[in-house]
């Protein structure tokens, strides 16, 4: 028995039937709660819809078949902001993290802009490109930009120099330098830095779509907010929630699949 | 002369000199091994033969040129294994080959040849994390031979290793040599592995380091560890370096 | 020092050279691209009539209660989650159904749940923040090394002194990270709660820079909530410092 603070370990079949009966348990106690508001007239009802009927209203929305092109119109644009910051941020951090020219003119000026709130930005990108895609797929990248600019940076800069010198004594050129040894032993952390870029994507993208869309989650969720419908505000979060999870889970994928060398089988 | 070391000192920053002036020549297929106390200079020494650092005075010369700059002339095996992590045991042999745009063919058939030769033929898919110590350090030898360079220059390479796997790399270094003929400078603290190894054991002084002796290992190719010469010669070798040794702790 | 003046300077020569020459040239509508004399102005006025400070506090204060309010919980249900491994299987799995909804979703729940006052600010900073500072705070705990635990059991260490002695030093610099990345994440959100339903805040600021067209304004506030930011990290950084003598 492993002896430590986890404690013993638990088998894999009772792990995931302690996690279900956790899920299962939390969507029972909501709908208690729930049922109980609306049985003894706590407060009125409206306010805390049980999770049925969160999910009827997303039924009924892609009955009406309006969900489908929501869903689209946030994933487009997140797709779009989001893969326009990854090329720039990693194609600027990579010669930024390895000349240090550069960096020592580069990296004072990120860091003095970097603690400006991306979301205190929002209004200005509305101002000057409209309130259109523009200023939506606009701000997700350069929200996104900057964390991924700095792991970019950060991983090509403490790259183990012994692994330089290896490479360097085998006879490699700089261009092979750069694609054979910098480039992969950055992409751990450069991978890291993609993945934080996709969740902080789905968090901005929420508040643009609230402020002037005519389409997406976000925009269901401020509309269900104008007219009292919470359980669409609950239905569209939750989808939000699943977009998020499923981009981390392609996001980790792509990291199993390209570093499998970190742990190999 | 293979290697000319023509008084090369080093100085880090504005501090103490690191490395007095070594004068040494290094003759073709020899094996030299530098002994000497705990921060005398002996990797600094070697970093500058290997072009990874530029001698404060002096220069060092590889067949009658200047070293400005590593190359693949100069294999170098690295204390700490230093393996790319993202490449299989084969990927890091093929490394320097691919560099050199080998045809595939040719690449394989170096491979498979230099894994043969460290014993790791059974062990060509896996990657570095699932490697002991021993066989990441054949791993790096067969990746610096494999590249065929002329010199093979390696700091402390067996001193992670326990006593038996050192001995046991001892065992095919030698036996290795005894193949390839490379010009092998070699930095160790153990000075059984020196005369185990070694055609001449350069002693060095405290720091800054300088030479202070330079001890012919007159035994024969296959070296025996028990053999009366080597200890005789052992013990010689072993005041030589205790009188430096005591120096630094004066 | 030096070098953060510079890039300072270098910062402002290229926002000055932009705006200005867009001004000369007309590149696009001037009054779009706000100068640093126009966001000076602005900036001089709103200190003036005090309308900077008072929102900067309104700001501060929503931020403050929230982040207290989470971290306690935080550090309360992340140390139990870690210490016990039932209680870490039931609380695992919500807090993972949970959490990659983006929480700035939630927040016109919070809006229709806790009114448009102070409360339903507060309470987003704290469900917001709660999170991360939760995941941080269990998985310090969590990494702390078995071989330490091991060496101060045979050093006679009963099971309360491995939890005061052992297992709250060797975290403790993982969870002050966690409360930090907590603390800067509710300066990022509250811009966003405040954009949505108030009336003062920093947030609100801006966003009336939006609706009554006052670039400058909008820039000043971003500014000022990026100095915040800054002045903060500053102050979390040296505490750390502080506490943890490296
Ligand atoms: N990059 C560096 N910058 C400053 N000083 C250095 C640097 N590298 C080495 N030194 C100094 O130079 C001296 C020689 O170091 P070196 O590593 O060559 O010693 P060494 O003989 O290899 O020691 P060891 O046997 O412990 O490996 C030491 O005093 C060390 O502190
Ligand atoms: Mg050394």
């Amino acid at each position: 028995m492993e002896w430590g603070l986890r404690g013993p370990a638990v088998a894999r079949r009772r792990a995931l039937r302690l996690k279900l009966a956790a899920i299962v348990g939390f969507l029972a106690l909501w709908s208690i709660v729930s049922g109980a508001v609306a049985a003894l007239k706590l407060f009125n009802p409206i306010f805390l819809p049980g999770p049925w009927v969160v999910l009827g209203a997303l039924v009924t929305l892609a009955a009406k078949g309006q969900l489908w092109g929501h869903v689209v119109a946030t994933l487009e644009r997140v797709a779009v902001g989001f893969s326009t910051g990854a090329v720039l941020a990693i194609g600027f951090g990579l010669p930024v993290g390895y000349f240090r020219a550069l960096r020592n003119v580069v990296e004072p000026v990120v860091e003095l802009l970097r603690p400006i709130p991306p979301l205190a930005m929002l209004p200005l990108f509305i101002v000057w490109v409209g309130i259109g895609e523009g200023s939506k797929v606009g701000f997700i990248t350069y929200a996104t930009f900057f964390p991924m600019f700095l792991t970019t940076v950060h991983a090509v800069r403490h790259l183990d120099p012994l692994l330089v010198r290896a490479a360097q004594s085998l006879g490699a050129r700089p261009a092979q330098l750069f694609f054979r040894v910098i480039l992969p032993a950055a992409l751990p952390e450069i991978l890291t830095g993609i993945r934080l870029g996709v969740a902080l994507s789905f968090f901005v993208i929420v508040i643009s779509e609230f402020i002037g869309a005519e389409r997406g989650l976000g925009y269901l969720i401020n509309d269900g907010r104008n007219f009292f419908l919470v359980p669409q505000m609950l239905g569209a979060a939750v989808l939000l929630g699943l977009l998020g999870y499923t981009g981390n889970a392609i996001a980790r994928a792509a990291e199993r699949r390209f570093l499998r060398w970190q742990s190999p089988s | 002369m293979k290697i000319q070391i023509a008084g090369v000192g080093k100085t880090f920053g504005s501090g103490a000199p690191a490395l007095g002036g070594i004068d040494l020549e290094i003759a073709e297929r020899e094996f030299v091994c530098l002994l000497g106390p705990s921060g005398c200079g002996k990797s600094t020494l070697l970093n500058i033969v290997a072009g990874f650092l530029a001698p404060t005075t002096g220069r060092v010369l590889v067949d009658g040129s200047p070293v400005t700059a590593p190359g693949a002339d100069r294999g170098v095996v690295f204390q700490e294994y230093v393996l790319f992590p993202w490449l299989s045991v084969a990927g890091n042999v093929e490394f320097g080959l691919k560099l050199k745009g080998l045809s595939r063919a040719e690449r394989e058939r170096t491979v498979a040849r230099y894994l043969d030769l460290v014993g790791l033929g059974a062990h060509a898919a896996k990657f570095p994390t699932q490697l002991s110590g021993g066989m990441k350090q054949r791993v790096a030898i067969a990746r610096a031979l494999a590249n065929s360079p002329s010199i093979i220059l390696m700091d402390e390479p067996f001193g992670a290793l326990d006593a038996q796997t050192r001995e046991v790399l001892q065992d095919e270094l030698s036996r290795i040599q005894r193949l390839e003929h490379k010009t092998i400078v070699f930095v160790t603290h153990s000075i059984r592995e020196a005369v185990y190894l070694a055609d001449r054991v350069v002693v060095m002084t405290s720091a800054p380091g300088r030479i202070k002796q330079i001890f012919e290992v007159k035994l024969g190719e296959v070296r025996d560890r028990f053999a009366p010469e080597f200890t005789e010669i052992e013990s010689a070798i072993t005041r030589t370096v205790k009188e430096e040794v005591a120096k630094v702790h004066e | 020092m030096i070098v953060r003046g510079l890039a300072f300077a270098l910062i402002l020569a290229v926002w000055a050279a932009v705006s200005y020459g867009n001004r000369a040239v007309e590149f696009t509508n001037p009054a779009i691209v706000p100068t640093p004399g126009e966001v000076g102005a602005v900036t001089v006025a709103a200190l003036r009539d005090g309308t900077l400070v008072r929102n900067l506090v309104t700001s501060l204060v929503r931020v403050l209660e929230g982040f207290a309010i989470a971290a306690v919980a935080a550090l309360a249900l992340g140390g139990l989650a870690a210490l016990s491994a039932p209680i870490r299987f039931m609380l695992e799995p919500v807090i993972e159904f949970v959490r990659p909804i983006p929480p700035l979703a939630f927040l016109p729940m919070f809006l229709v749940w806790f009114g448009l006052g102070e409360t339903s600010k507060v309470a987003f900073i704290a469900y917001t923040t709660f999170f991360p500072m939760f995941v941080g705070v269990a998985a310090s705990v969590l990494r702390v090394d078995v071989m330490l635990l091991r060496a101060a059991a045979t050093l006679g260490a009963t099971h309360a002194d491995l939890l005061r002695r052992v297992v709250l030093p060797a975290a403790l610099p993982g969870i002050i990270v966690a409360l930090r990345l907590g603390f800067g994440l509710a300066l990022f959100v509250i811009v966003g709660a405040e954009f949505m339903g108030a009336d003062a805040g920093l947030g609100n600021l801006i966003m009336e820079g939006r609706t009554f067209f006052n670039p400058p304004q909008i820039v000043m506030g971003a500014l000022v909530l990026g100095l915040l930011g800054s002045i903060v990290n500053a102050l979390l950084l040296r505490l750390e410092r502080r506490v943890l003598p490296s």
